[in-house]
Parts: C-alpha cells; sequence; structure tokens
C-alpha cells in the first residue's frame, strides 16, 4: 500500500527536556495504526508535529503522499487531509450538528450559505453512514453521538489521515463497536486512522500496526495481531509487572458494609452484596452498568429508591454524603480532576479539607499544629512526592495527584473505602504504587470496594469480582477460579 | 415547518413570548391607554436608546464576553459629537461619523485590553468605564450642552397620520435606529460566517483557537460593534433629550444588561438571540409602562423590575438545570 | 518542610501581590511627597483619609467575601441603604428626645434591625444562588433591583435626617484622635481576615471558590456556606450603611451607588481574584490605602473628583497589565 505519511528523524526539545528523539512514523493509505505510550511519552508531541502545530527539529523530514513538506503549518496539514480528534472533541455545543461538521466554511468574511452547510454536512454523514438530525444542537447529544459528529468534521474536511486521542475512554461496549465499525468504513474509503491511546485491548482488534513511545523514544513497530497486553505494558514502560492472584482468608473477618436489595430508577437494580474488613472487593463493569451510580448511593450523594444499607450491622438512610463520612465510608471518585482534588489549592488544604471540623481548636479556629501533622503524616504515609505542601496541587504528577486523593480520604480515619476508576489517568508505573497501598490497607482491616473498568486491575488486585450489567450484578466471580478471558466475556455479554 | 414550530415552542423565547403577549392582553383590558398606537410609539421612543445598547451588548455576550463600560462610550461619542456638530458645520454625515467613530475606537481598545489582560472581561470594562466616565466628567468640568443645532434638534421626524383627535403620529429616528440596530444585529449573528465566528467562539473559546478562529479579530469585532452602537444610541438618545449631559447615561449599564439577560442570553456566552433580546425589553419595557397606566405610583416600578427580573432569571436556571439532568440521564442509560 | 498550613501565608510571606502593591504604595508615597510635602502628610489630611477610607473599606470587604466563593454581590450598596432606612426610620420616629433607658434601647434597636434586615437581604440572595443555582451576578442585581425599588417605593426618594448624638458621633466623632468610623473597619477587617484564614469557614470558602463540586464531594455542606457567605456580605454592607447614615446624619435609597463598581475595582486590585479562590485581607487594604492616597493627594492637587475616578480605573488595568507582561517576559 502507498505510503500516506512518512516521518523520519523527528527530534523536539522544550526547555531543557527531550521530548522526542530521532522517531520514525510511516501511516500508510487506509491503515489503523496505534500509537501508543505512556504520559509524557512523547505521543502528544508527535501529533503537535504532525498537525503543523510545533516544528520539528533541523533534520527531521515529513513527506505526505511521497512529497516533502517543509514548514508544516496547521493550516497546511488541514489542507493536506490531516485531521486530530482531540480527547474533549473541540466542538461548539451552542451550534448545531451542520454547522458543527461544515465549521470550516464560517472561516472569513463572507454571507452565511446555509444550504452548503446542510449539504456539506448530509454529504459527510451519508459518506460515513451515520444519521444524527443536523439540526439539533451539540449539546442535546451523547458523548458518543458527539464523538460521531467529530468524525464527520473530519471526513467533511477531506481526511486522508484522522487521529484520534482517546477515543474509547468515555463510550460503553456498544459504542466502542459502533465507533470500530465506523473505523473500517474509513479504512474502506482509503482514510487512515491513528488511535492514541494507552488503553488499547478494544482498538487492537482492528489495527494493524502499533508503535510504542517511551521517553521520547521509538520502541518499535509492530504488528496487531502479534500483540497482548502485557507485552505492550513491558514496552511502554520498561518493566514487566506481574501480579499474584490475590487469596486471602475472610472467614473469620466481620461484615463491613451489606447492602440488600438496592434499588434506583435508571440507574441500577436490586443489588445485594457484602464487604468484609481488610476485603478488597472488586466491581466491573461497562461504562452506564451502574456501577459509578451504585458508589454514589453509598456514597450518600443519590439516595436508593428500595433496599438497605447497613455499615458493621447499623442500618444507615443517607441523605448526604457528610453522613456517610461520619460513617465511616469514603468515596474516590473517577473524575480526580473536576471532582477528587481542587487543582489551583494548596496539596495541604485539599488533604485537610474533608476533616476541617476535625481539626477546630479554641475560638472554632482551625488548629495550625493539628493541622500540620495531619497533612505531614499523610504525605509520609502515602509517600507522595512533594516539594512544598503549599503548591497547588496541579504541579504533581497523576500518580502523585491520586495519592493525595487517597492521603485526603484515609484522612477521615474510613472503615470502607470506595475506589472508582482509581488508576484513570495515572502511568503503569505508578498505578502500581497505588495497588500497593490499597493493599496495605486492605491489610490493616479496611474494606475496599475497588471499581473498574479495566478488568486485569479487578483481576489481580481484588479478593473476589463482582460484574454489573445493565444496573443489575450479573455474575460473581473468585479472581482463581477465572481467567481474564472469561471474565471480559462476560463483562460484554 | 411543524418540526420548527415545536422546536421553538420549547425555547425560553417561546416562554418569554407567552407572558410578553398575556401581559398586554391583560393591560389591553384593564387599562384604557395601553392597546394603542399613540402608547405604542411612545414605548418605542423612549426605549430606543436601552434597545440599541441591548442589540450590542447581546453580541458582545454571545461571544462570551460582558461589557460594563458602555454606558461612558455613548456618553462622550454624543458629547463629542454634539461639541463638533455646535462649532462647526459639519452636518448629519459628520455628526454620526464621530459619534461612530469615536464609539467603535473605544470598543476596540476595551476588545485590546479584554484579549491580552486576560482577565475577566466584567473586570476590564468595569475599570474602563471609571477611566472612560471619569475622564470625561474632568474634561468636560461636567457641564451640559443645553443647545443642540436645530437641525439635529428637529430633524429626522416624520408625521404619517393623524388620530381621531387630530394628534399627530410621528415616525422618528428613535424608531428608525431602533429597528435598525435589531436588523443589523441579526443580520450580523445569523447570516454573516463571522457572526457565527462569534457565537463559537462563545460556545467553546478552546475549540475556536483550534479550528483557527482569530480571537482578538472577533473580539474586537463584538466591543467594536458594542462601541458602534452605543456611538449610534448616544444620539438617538441625545436627540429625545434635547441636551446633552455628561452623566446622564452612566448608571444604566445594568438595566440594560437585565433585559438581555431576561432575554435568555447568558453570562457563560454562545447563548443568546436577537428575538429574546426584543421580548426582554419589551417585557420590561411594557411592564414599567403597565404600572404607570395602571396608577401604581412610579415610585414601585423599580421593585416590580426587580420581582419579575428575579422570578425569571430564577425560572430559567430551573430550567437549564432540568436540562442538564434530563441530558446526563439519556447519556447514562444509553448503553 | 516550610511553611505548612494557611497560616504562615498570612503572616511570613506577603506574596507576590502584596509585594506588587507596597512597592506601587511606596512609590505614589514619594511621587505624591514630592509633589505635595507637607500638604499632603499632615494630621488634618491623614484624619480626612481616615474618615473617608472605611466607607469603600467596608463595603469592599462586603463584596470580597462573595467574591472569594466564586460569586459577586451587586446588592450590597442597596442592602447598605435599605437598612440605613429603616434604621433611620426608627430612629426619627421611636427614639424620645430625651436621654433614658428608651433613649438608648431603641438606637441599639435601630441598629439590630437593620443588622437583622441585612442579614435576610443576604440570606434570600444565598437560598437563590445555592439552591436555585441562579448565577449570583444575576441573582444580585435582581435583588438590587428589588430592594432599592423597596427603600424608593417607601421613601418616594425622599431622606431621612436628623439623628440622635450617639449615631451622629459613630460617623463623626473619634476616640483618642482615631475617627471612630476607621475603628470600625479595623474591627471588621481584623476578625474576618482572621476567619478566612483560620477558620475551617475560611477554608471552605477559597476550596469553593475554586471548584464547588469537588468541595461538595469531599462533604462539605457548600450550600449552606453560599448562603453563610450572602448573609455575612449583607451583614458588612449594613454596616457601611451604618457608617455613611451616620456620617451624612441622613438616609436615602440612593446613597453610595457610585461605589459600587468601585468595590469591585478594590478588591481585584487587592489581589482577591475574579474568579475566586484565592485573597487575603491585608491586599484588598493596600488596595484601599493606595486608592484613598490617589483621591486624597488629587484633591489636593485641586484635580475633580472624576479624574480620580479615572485613574482608579487605569491603575487597576495598569497592574493588570504589568503583571500579564512579566507572566509573558518570565516565560
Amino acid at each position: 500500500m502507498p505510503k500516506f505519511l512518512e516521518m523520519t528523524g523527528i527530534s523536539k526539545q522544550f526547555g531543557g527536556v527531550r521530548a522526542l528523539s530521532d522517531v520514525d512514523l510511516d501511516i500508510a493509505a487506509g491503515e489503523v495504526h496505534c500509537l501508543a505510550g505512556e504520559n509524557g511519552s512523547g505521543k502528544s508531541t508527535l501529533i503537535k508535529i504532525i498537525s503543523g502545530v510545533q516544528p520539528p527539529e533541523p533534520g527531521g523530514r515529513i513527506m505526505i503522499d511521497g512529497h516533502e513538506v517543509s514548514g508544516l503549518t496547521p493550516a497546511e496539514s488541514i489542507r493536506r487531509g490531516i485531521q486530530v480528534i482531540y480527547q474533549d472533541l473541540s466542538l461548539f455545543p451552542n451550534l448545531t450538528v451542520a454547522e458543527n461538521i461544515a465549521v470550516e466554511r464560517h472561516h472569513g468574511l463572507h454571507a452565511v450559505n446555509w444550504s452548503a452547510i446542510r449539504d456539506t454536512a448530509q454529504a459527510a454523514m451519508q459518506r460515513v453512514g451515520v444519521s444524527i438530525d443536523p439540526q439539533s444542537f451539540v449539546a442535546d447529544l451523547s458523548i458518543a453521538q458527539r464523538q460521531l459528529v467529530a468524525i464527520c468534521r473530519a471526513i467533511a474536511n477531506d481526511a486522508r489521515l484522522v487521529i484520534m486521542d482517546e477515543p474509547t475512554a468515555s463510550l460503553t461496549r456498544h459504542e466502542v463497536d459502533a465507533l470500530l465499525a465506523l473505523t473500517l468504513e474509513l479504512k474502506r474509503r482509503g482514510v487512515a486512522v491513528v488511535f492514541v491511546s494507552h488503553r488499547l485491548d478494544e482498538v487492537l482488534e482492528i489495527a494493524e500496526r502499533v508503535t510504542v513511545l517511551r521517553n521520547g523514544e521509538k520502541k518499535g513497530t509492530f504488528e496487531a495481531r502479534d500483540m497482548t497486553d502485557r507485552r505492550l505494558v513491558e514496552l511502554m514502560t520498561g518493566k514487566s509487572f506481574n501480579y499474584e492472584l490475590s487469596e486471602t482468608d475472610l472467614s473469620a473477618a466481620p461484615v463491613v458494609l451489606a447492602v440488600r436489595n438496592l434499588s434506583r430508577a435508571g440507574d441500577y437494580d436490586d443489588i445485594s452484596f457484602e464487604v468484609k474488613a481488610g476485603e478488597i472487593l472488586g466491581i466491573t463493569g461497562r461504562l452506564g452498568s451502574g456501577r459509578t451510580e451504585l458508589a454514589l448511593s453509598l456514597f450518600g450523594m443519590s439516595p436508593p429508591d428500595h433496599g438497605e444499607i447497613r455499615i458493621k450491622d447499623r442500618p444507615l438512610q443517607l441523605s448526604s454524603n457528610r453522613e456517610a463520612i461520619a460513617n465511616g465510608i469514603a468515596y474516590v471518585s473517577e473524575d480526580r480532576l473536576s471532582l477528587g482534588l481542587i487543582m489551583e489549592q494548596p496539596i495541604s488544604s485539599n488533604i485537610a479539607l474533608p476533616v476541617l471540623e476535625r481539626l477546630r481548636g479554641p475560638f472554632g479556629l482551625v488548629q495550625a499544629g493539628r493541622w500540620r501533622e495531619t497533612v505531614r503524616r499523610w504525605i509520609a504515609d502515602l509517600g507522595i512526592k512533594v516539594s512544598d505542601p503549599e503548591n497547588p496541587v496541579r504541579t504533581l504528577s497523576g500518580g502523585n495527584q491520586q495519592r493525595v486523593v487517597l492521603a485526603k480520604w484515609l484522612a477521615t480515619e474510613p472503615s470502607l473505602l470506595i475506589l472508582d476508576s482509581p488508576t484513570v489517568g495515572v502511568d503503569i508505573g505508578a498505578k502500581d504504587g497505588i495497588y500497593q497501598i490499597v493493599r496495605d490497607l486492605a491489610a490493616s482491616g479496611l474494606a475496599v470496594i475497588m471499581i473498574s473498568d479495566e478488568i486485569p486491575e479487578v483481576l489481580y488486585h481484588a479478593d473476589r469480582i463482582l460484574i454489573m450489567q445493565e444496573g443489575r450484578i450479573a455474575g460473581e466471580y473468585l479472581p482463581h477460579q477465572v481467567t481474564e478471558a472469561a471474565l471480559r466475556q462476560a463483562v460484554d455479554a | 415547518m411543524r418540526n420548527a414550530l415545536r422546536r421553538f415552542g420549547r425555547t425560553h423565547e417561546a416562554r418569554l413570548l407567552l407572558v410578553t403577549v398575556a401581559l398586554m392582553i391583560f393591560l389591553s383590558f384593564a387599562t384604557k391607554n395601553f392597546f394603542t398606537i399613540q402608547n405604542a410609539l411612545d414605548l418605542l421612543t423612549s426605549y430606543a436608546f436601552p434597545g440599541m445598547m441591548a442589540a450590542g451588548l447581546v453580541v458582545v455576550l454571545v461571544a462570551g464576553g460582558l461589557d460594563i463600560s458602555f454606558t461612558a462610550v455613548a456618553s462622550i461619542a454624543q458629547y463629542l459629537a454634539v461639541l463638533a456638530a455646535n462649532h462647526y458645520g459639519i452636518g448629519w454625515l459628520g455628526l454620526f461619523g464621530i459619534a461612530l467613530a469615536v464609539g467603535t475606537a473605544l470598543g476596540l481598545l476595551n476588545a485590546l485590553l479584554v484579549t491580552g489582560l486576560r482577565i475577566a472581561s466584567i473586570i476590564v470594562t468595569i475599570a474602563m468605564l471609571n477611566v472612560y466616565y471619569g475622564l470625561l466628567m474632568f474634561v468636560t468640568g461636567g457641564d451640559t450642552i443645553n443647545s443642540l443645532p436645530d437641525w439635529f434638534a428637529n430633524g429626522l421626524s416624520w408625521v404619517v397620520a393623524f388620530d381621531s383627535h387630530q394628534n399627530p403620529y410621528i415616525l422618528n429616528m428613535q424608531m428608525i435606529g431602533l429597528v435598525l440596530a435589531f436588523i443589523m444585529t441579526w443580520l450580523l449573528l445569523n447570516r454573516t460566517s463571522v457572526g457565527r465566528q462569534l457565537r463559537a467562539l462563545g460556545g467553546n473559546p478552546e475549540a475556536a483557537k483550534r479550528v483557527g478562529f482569530n480571537v482578538l479579530r472577533l473580539n474586537m469585532v463584538a466591543y467594536g460593534y458594542m462601541g458602534f452602537m452605543a456611538g449610534l444610541a448616544s444620539l438617538v438618545q441625545a436627540q429625545v433629550a434635547q441636551t446633552v449631559m455628561p452623566n446622564a447615561l452612566v448608571g444604566r449599564e445594568l438595566d440594560v444588561l437585565a433585559a438581555v439577560v431576561l432575554g435568555g442570553a447568558s453570562l457563560f456566552g454562545g447563548v443568546g438571540t436577537v428575538l429574546g433580546t426584543i421580548l426582554g425589553l419589551a417585557l420590561l419595557a411594557i411592564l414599567q409602562n403597565g404600572l404607570i397606566l395602571l396608577g401604581v405610583a412610579s415610585f414601585w416600578t423599580e421593585c416590580f423590575t426587580g420581582i419579575v427580573f428575579l422570578v425569571a432569571v430564577s425560572t430559567i436556571a430551573w430550567e437549564r438545570r432540568r436540562q442538564r439532568l434530563a441530558i446526563r440521564r439519556v447519556i447514562g442509560t444509553a448503553a | 518542610m516550610s511553611a505548612l498550613g494557611p497560616f504562615n501565608r498570612a503572616t511570613a510571606r506577603l506574596g507576590p501581590v502584596n509585594r506588587r502593591l507596597i512597592l506601587l504604595l511606596v512609590a505614589l508615597v514619594i511621587v505624591f511627597g514630592l509633589l505635595l510635602g507637607h500638604r499632603l502628610f499632615n494630621a488634618a489630611s491623614l484624619r480626612s483619609m481616615a474618615y473617608q477610607l472605611p466607607e469603600l473599606g467596608i463595603l469592599s470587604l462586603a463584596m470580597m467575601i462573595p467574591l472569594l466563593s466564586g460569586g459577586l454581590d451587586l446588592s450590597i450598596i442597596a442592602t447598605a441603604d435599605l437598612s440605613a432606612l429603616a434604621m433611620a426610620w426608627i430612629l426619627t420616629h421611636m427614639v424620645p428626645a430625651h436621654p433614658g433607658f428608651a433613649w438608648v434601647a431603641w438606637q441599639v434597636a435601630a441598629i439590630v434591625a437593620g443588622l437583622v434586615l441585612a442579614a435576610i437581604v443576604g440570606m434570600l440572595n444565598g437560598l437563590i444562588i445555592a439552591y436555585l443555582e441562579v448565577s449570583p451576578i444575576l441573582t444580585t442585581l435582581g435583588m438590587m433591583t428589588l430592594i432599592k425599588g423597596i427603600s424608593i417605593g417607601l421613601t418616594h426618594g425622599g431622606v431621612l435626617s436628623g439623628f440622635p448624638a450617639p449615631i451622629v458621633f459613630i460617623g463623626n466623632g473619634d476616640l483618642w484622635g482615631v475617627p471612630i468610623v476607621l475603628l470600625i473597619f479595623v474591627a471588621l477587617a481584623i476578625p474576618v481576615g482572621i476567619m478566612l484564614t483560620r477558620s475551617p469557614f475560611g477554608q471552605v470558602l477559597n476550596m469553593l471558590g475554586s471548584n464547588e463540586a469537588a468541595t461538595r464531594y469531599s462533604g462539605v455542606d457548600t450550600r449552606r456556606a453560599l448562603v453563610k457567605v450572602y448573609i455575612l456580605s449583607g451583614v458588612l454592607a449594613s454596616v457601611a450603611g451604618v457608617v455613611m447614615m451616620a456620617r451624612f446624619n441622613s438616609a436615602n435609597a440612593a446613597y453610595g451607588e457610585s461605589y459600587l463598581l468601585v468595590t469591585i475595582l478594590a478588591a481585584v486590585l487587592g489581589g482577591i481574584s475574579p474568579s475566586g479562590g484565592f485573597g487575603k485581607v491585608t491586599g484588598l487594604v493596600f488596595a484601599l490605602v493606595i486608592l484613598q492616597l490617589i483621591s486624597t493627594a488629587f484633591n489636593l492637587l485641586n484635580f475633580s473628583q472624576f479624574l480620580t475616578l479615572a485613574i482608579w480605573g487605569a491603575t487597576l488595568i495598569l497592574v493588570a497589565g504589568v503583571t500579564r507582561l512579566r507572566e509573558h517576559f518570565l516565560r
């Protein structure tokens, strides 16, 4: 197949930091290619160079359609058929689907030709077999539909190469399947697709080749059919992680949380389970399976319609998360950036926030000594790498940020810790540290619920696994009695 | 067509229209003078100034900004233009030329500062309101211009008909200006590519940059247009008042903002229509007019305005919250 | 581990904002000192500054707290006037002519009534913002119109004047040479400063201003906190109402309206982030002193008060511009 894009000897340096050194990449017309690497591996720098946002250092060559291009600008990159779909999709929620798809027609100063916009949008949607009302507003669409609109916009711009950044992160299995089908349709039309991700199990099914980056260096391009998750992780991190299946004897441990016939209309239905002290209960299921909604109910944020929640054999009627916290329940949200932490504020204030009332001293003021002690203790206990606790949380790496979240919840001295996707956006190396902390916590007698859509995460780090599907518990498994493949099948069933 | 109608029925504008029409029907029966051509003409004349300002402000809001300084801009524009007209024989063209040029220039300055300083536009324009107004009052010493050129003071008004008592129906500059302002804004927002770029910028600034829209240039269009409208409205107002007082307009900026927001424009940007703005303004105008016609002491007008405004913004917020929850449910159960 | 906790932030470290403000203040003192010398730095003009600063100062405190929470309170002036009118009505109608127990009691009652009324207005603001989720600008804009409307409706725009001696003394008297109004401002600024840096509520306020949802997920009753914010703002505004009423020996529905946008200016100049979450009382005080110094010096230079207004606005633009340029070139 002819090469659409060939890049050789691409290097880039920011300040004193090498972001890319001597990377080669080639994409054939109509190829589905995966670009894998951890945060900071140089993935995003490479995309910026392809899309003309950043120039490569001298010596790097970019060939498009066999012609060398020098001084690639964003406009030139688009003109040559390269389209990047960022994770946030870059759509305009207050404009119609048609306008979003045909947004290029709004450039310059001229009268708007509404029928041309509608035609452009219709044509793009027809070409890839998408049907969404062109007059509806993007704000009213689901995430999956918005993604289709973004892809149609790329098509409307005569894309020959579509680069998608983390496209499956917030899709249900059904939606992922639709996306993959659409990708095959693009491929059939000779459009190349590059998936950028650090979770590739889904796209590996249809990809032809995988290129792996680590620390700005290319680790190689491989045939996708020869690639396994484990090998990919090794290539991306340079380490291999061999986890033992967990087998803890919990027969004598007391039950911390008991849930009976819990239901909430539209979210989950008839849920019953128990968690014992020292146990890590894994809950997995697709987005929309009700796992997060269940966790929010246990945390008092959305009351269930029916059923019973008992903590240490006391029934609870939670009307707010303050009551949940007072009863020893802590919840680490899946959305660390907007719900877990307050990014602009100091690390110390974030850790102390849930326990401010407990740090009260004379005159109702916060006691400086106890505040300092609490912050210092949790930073030390969880090994958070901090130069100054007064720095904004934003300045920490993803792994350290997640440790700050854990610190703030452990400061409340919980007896039940609910972790919702605890390693999202955390590098594989740093994930290991988080798992270690969670295991240590369980060993010290804490009951843990670990919600995750990464099957290996629950398989290797939980003592027991529940699978949720469409709001119901669809199965219960013990790690040493089940395989990863079987679990995956059960989740997707 | 039916589809479009159904879509319209769900909008804020539709509900606003319903309320306004209901109020009009009530006032038509409850008062003798509301449902008369004369009253309508009077309303158009006296609300021309805030209306034209609103037509400018909605563009800034749609683009995701906020301008508080336009009353001071209008004051400077009318002062300079009328001063020049009194001293030199510049005629209509010169008069409007000066007012529009001054207004647009000050608007462009706002755009440069808002884009360059990267602090909230409300803060920048509050500061600039003080700068513009302070300098105007300092330089003029607060002196009122009492005499306008005759051709301006009496110009651009035509008697088009008489009622049964032989009172004239007058078509004047205020009405022309008001209608022109709304038509221009509608054309800008809905029929030009730049208008769509403005709306896109207000809806998702980050994406607008990525698509390649020039933020500085768009801000210059939005704030410059606001300044242009302030210049135009300032002359319309000067003719009604028949004097130019440097401190007559400052202080009315929040009233205009209230009308635009009542019309459904969002302070978060990207949302707002000309129809909504007209209706928001009309509701406030008819309410205030109706209270007077009903014989409620004018001292209570502001109180009623406040109540209506609070109820309206509460309903809008409640409705948006409901929609948000509904969408979340749809997305949540999409599987 | 250096500087732990929010405490050292207020004391040990001045922070870049305050450093810049002090620099500006020193520069102004030098320039005006050279221009005016003794005419500016003498007891009389210092006293006049001390009488003028507290009005804007207390109102700016009332604006600062909602700003920190990520909001804004446009109704502070209207609240100050409404509560001043309520107090003035009691003072002019209920207080007996001759000193005695009832004479004292009614004056105290008048002030308490004004504060309570302002607290109710603030609570209404807070409830609408927290529970109906209406944006603070719009809520307080509506509330401003509504309560100013009530003030105008009840007084027909008129003035209530002629108060007992103790009330007039609050506005115009002094203790050991220090104006009472300045003492009131200090007596408010210090506890507000301590509350913001050292109380759980102050911490919550900053966190809430940066990210309401994350604060709620951390087990904080953010709605309650928001209601408190606007009650506090209302009560502080009402104290400013007392000061204005006492200084003018009268109350009216439209006193102090030109202060409204200036309080936002002062707060932002003082380093309070207009998007919430960051800011200190010390910064605000520096900003107020700068504004007052400009005002007094210009007055002595025989410039109009309107030039002062223009320079105030320009100062904010200038400070913002310098900050922006530094960011640009330091990168």
